[in-house]
């Protein structure tokens, strides 16, 4: 299997950027290998994901969506850390390097904004300066997370260009990075960019699965048969899944749907895109025949994004894991679900993947036995204004 | 002798002029007249810009100019077309043509096809700021045989041995981006911007132009001396925004900076 340590997912991958960033990212590779053979600063990273963001996350057995959906089911609750999703792996690695490479000053491109969020809280923690960019139609449906990161004392850019979303504000992070590249350390939010940005992302979030492989033994389990996760740009998919990358359980990614994938309104690059260049890698997109990338579209501030991870291109190309879409409907009514049979509100992200456990079951391709975890990768906080509105809307 | 060849060789007695145009704006008609008004200036080299939906190393002009020709239907096949029917015009004959564009659409299009069709439309060279001589292999073997010159990008902050490396990857000359930063026009240029240049000479075998925020006279006296040419792009599409005949504007800003380049003095063979 390739672990993307040449930059290179198969086909996918590599380095599609101006070339005043060159040296910014070979820096960035060089300490960042630097940094993994550094026992100091693993047992940093080790203790900050233990008392700051609230690592290990529990494995929580769920009883009555196992009833209801007829497999044995457990959430690994990465909802319950710090700033309320599974990116502060992330963003806690990405700062420990910044400040190792003496940057004052980290940047971010924000959907959702949880990764806004995770990376102004670490910004305020490390006293970093702190700049996140966000698209205006997320600006808009994610106020409290804006708030929370003013709060945080970072400052927030909206951006206006393109389609006012997560591609948008990723663009402007780049350009910010061109002009401030001495100066600046880039914390890109999910396993997308150039290298070394895959992989290292994806190593900050390896974790998750590691856990999970660990607590399944303490519970005297044989390891998963199945583990489902969101995939947005894929962070906390391939963190859950590296675990098992070369052999083991089945590995299902789930993309939003949108409206449909039949529709030209839904964010399902892997189902629906072909290969093109995005933010620095190459990897699937969704785009027209002239290759200008379009608009995607989801419920879902977090995966309302027309590219994806690179090495989730090569994973689909291989055949080591599979990817399905949930619509926006199918997403609302396991959000609502989840909520009242579990006592659980997710991430609107992670409500696809919960949606998937239905959809499988309705298919028949759950037995009682089955051993499957979700990756819970946020909580729905964030999420519950725009719920109120759609379930309004939808009534009208 | 290649048109480019030509017209690096008039470089050795002064800097050469190369404005830039996004293709389709303002409107798509209008393309063609502005490079055949840029030519009749004094502009010695064409570079167009192929719109792009994520234009990631240019700054808000050049953003909105993409959007706005995106928005008029401006295809890569249809920027093919306004070269053809430019070359299909007398006074180009000589002018080299320059494509800039972001890699996605070239390999969507398909880098051998592209190249082909590129060369049989009177384009002479390509320059594509998001891809590097590391992901270049196959778009430089697409180029090179179909006759396309490809010009690679080096920034301020390039170090002496990529300098060398991006020297050695581009066909004819090379594009110094004057500062660490986007496209847009600055009010005055980084004073160390020269001292790139300088440093780039004295590693270089093959000339090389600058561009990204020029954009007046007084810059090509500057940098006159210290490069083959200069580029100017966000200015023009200013000009052209600010005013009610773009067509004249972008004449009267290219006819200053072209008098410019032209003034005795800019190179020490003078
Ligand atoms: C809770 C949550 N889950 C998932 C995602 C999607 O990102 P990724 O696919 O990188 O995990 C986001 C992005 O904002 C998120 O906030």
């Amino acid at each position: 299997m390739n672990t993307g340590n040449d930059g290179r997912f198969g086909p996918f991958g590599g380095r599609y950027i101006p070339e005043t960033l060159m040296p910014a990212v070979k820096k960035l590779e060089v300490a960042y290998r630097d940094a993994l053979g550094d026992p100091e600063f693993a047992a940093e990273l080790h203790l900050l994901l233990a008392d700051y963001a609230g690592r290990p996350t529990p494995l929580y057995f769920a009883s009555r969506l196992s009833e209801e959906v007829g497999a044995r089911v457990w959430l690994k609750r990465e909802d319950l850390l710090h700033t309320g999703a599974h990116k502060i792996n992330n963003t806690i690695g990405q700062a420990l390097l910044a400040r190792r490479m003496g940057k004052k000053r980290v940047i971010a491109e924000t959907g959702a904004g949880q990764h806004g969020v995770a990376t102004a809280t670490v910004a305020a923690k490390f006293g970093m300066d702190c700049v996140v960019y966000m698209g205006e139609e997320d600006v808009a449906r994610q106020q409290l997370n804006v708030f929370r990161m003013e709060l945080l004392g970072a400052k927030v850019v909206p951006v206006s260009s393109g389609s006012r979303t997560l591609k948008d504000a990723t663009n402007e992070a780049i350009r910010d990075w061109v002009t401030n590249v001495d100066d600046t350390f880039y914390i890109i939010g999910s396993v997308v960019g150039p290298h070394p940005y895959p992989s290292m992302v994806r190593d900050f979030h390896t974790v998750i699965g590691e856990e999970v492989r660990e607590q399944m033994r303490d519970l005297g389990e044989d390891d998963p048969a199945l583990l489902v996760a969101c995939v947005g740009g894929g962070s906390n998919a391939i963190g859950f899944f590296h675990t098992w990358i070369d052999k083991g359980p089945r590995l299902l990614g789930v993309e939003a749907a949108g409206c449909g994938v039949e529709t030209d309104a839904h964010a399902a690059t892997l189902t629906a895109g072909t290969p093109g260049v995005l933010h620095g890698a190459r990897s699937l997109l969704l785009q027209d025949d002239d290759g200008q990338v379009q608009l995607a579209h989801s419920i879902s501030a977090g995966l309302d994004y027309p590219g994806v991870g690179p090495e989730h291109a090569w994973l689909l190309e291989t055949g080591r894991a599979q990817y399905v879409a949930i619509t926006d409907a199918q997403a609302v009514a396991a959000f609502q679900r989840l909520s009242e049979i579990e006592g659980i509100i997710p991430a609107l992200e992670s409500a696809h993947a919960i949606a998937q456990l239905y959809v499988l079951a309705e298919k028949g391709e759950l037995r009682v036995d089955d051993r499957v975890v979700v990756c819970l990768s946020g909580r729905g906080d964030k999420d519950v204004a725009s719920m109120a509105a759609y379930l309004e809307s939808r009534e009208s | 002798m290649s048109r480019i060849e030509n017209a690096l060789r008039a470089s050795t007695r002064r800097p050469l002029v190369m404005p830039f145009v996004t293709a389709g704006y303002p409107e798509i008609a209008a393309t063609a007249d502005l490079v055949r008004a840029m030519v009749g200036a004094g502009a010695d080299m064409i570079e167009i810009g192929m719109p792009f939906s994520d234009p990631l190393a240019d700054g808000p002009t050049i953003q909105a100019a993409s959007e706005v020709a995106l928005g008029n239907g401006m295809t890569i096949a249809g920027v093919l077309d306004i070269v053809r029917d430019l070359r299909a015009g007398p006074s180009l004959d000589a002018v080299p043509i320059l494509l800039m564009g972001y890699c996605n659409p070239l390999f969507r299009y398909g880098l051998d096809r592209f190249a082909l069709n590129a060369a049989a439309a009177g384009v002479d060279g390509l320059i594509v700021p998001d891809l590097p001589p590391e992901e270049a292999g196959e778009y430089r073997e697409a180029c090179a045989a179909a006759g396309l010159s490809t010009v690679f990008l080096m920034a301020p902050n390039t170090p002496d041995d990529r300098v060398r490396a991006v020297d050695a990857a581009s066909t004819h000359f090379s594009y110094c981006v004057s500062v660490t930063g986007v496209t847009g026009a600055r009010g005055s240029l980084a004073a160390s911007t020269v001292e790139f240049l300088e440093r780039v000479a004295g590693l270089a075998e093959k000339p090389f132009v600058v561009g990204f925020g020029v954009k007046s006279a007084e810059q090509v006296r500057v940098l006159g001396p210290h490069a083959a040419g200069i580029v100017v792009g966000s200015a023009l599409i200013d000009a052209m925004r600010q005013s009610s005949d773009p067509t004249s504007a972008v004449a009267e800003l290219v006819s200053e900076l072209s008098e410019a380049a032209r003034e005795r003095g800019l190179r020490e063979v003078d």
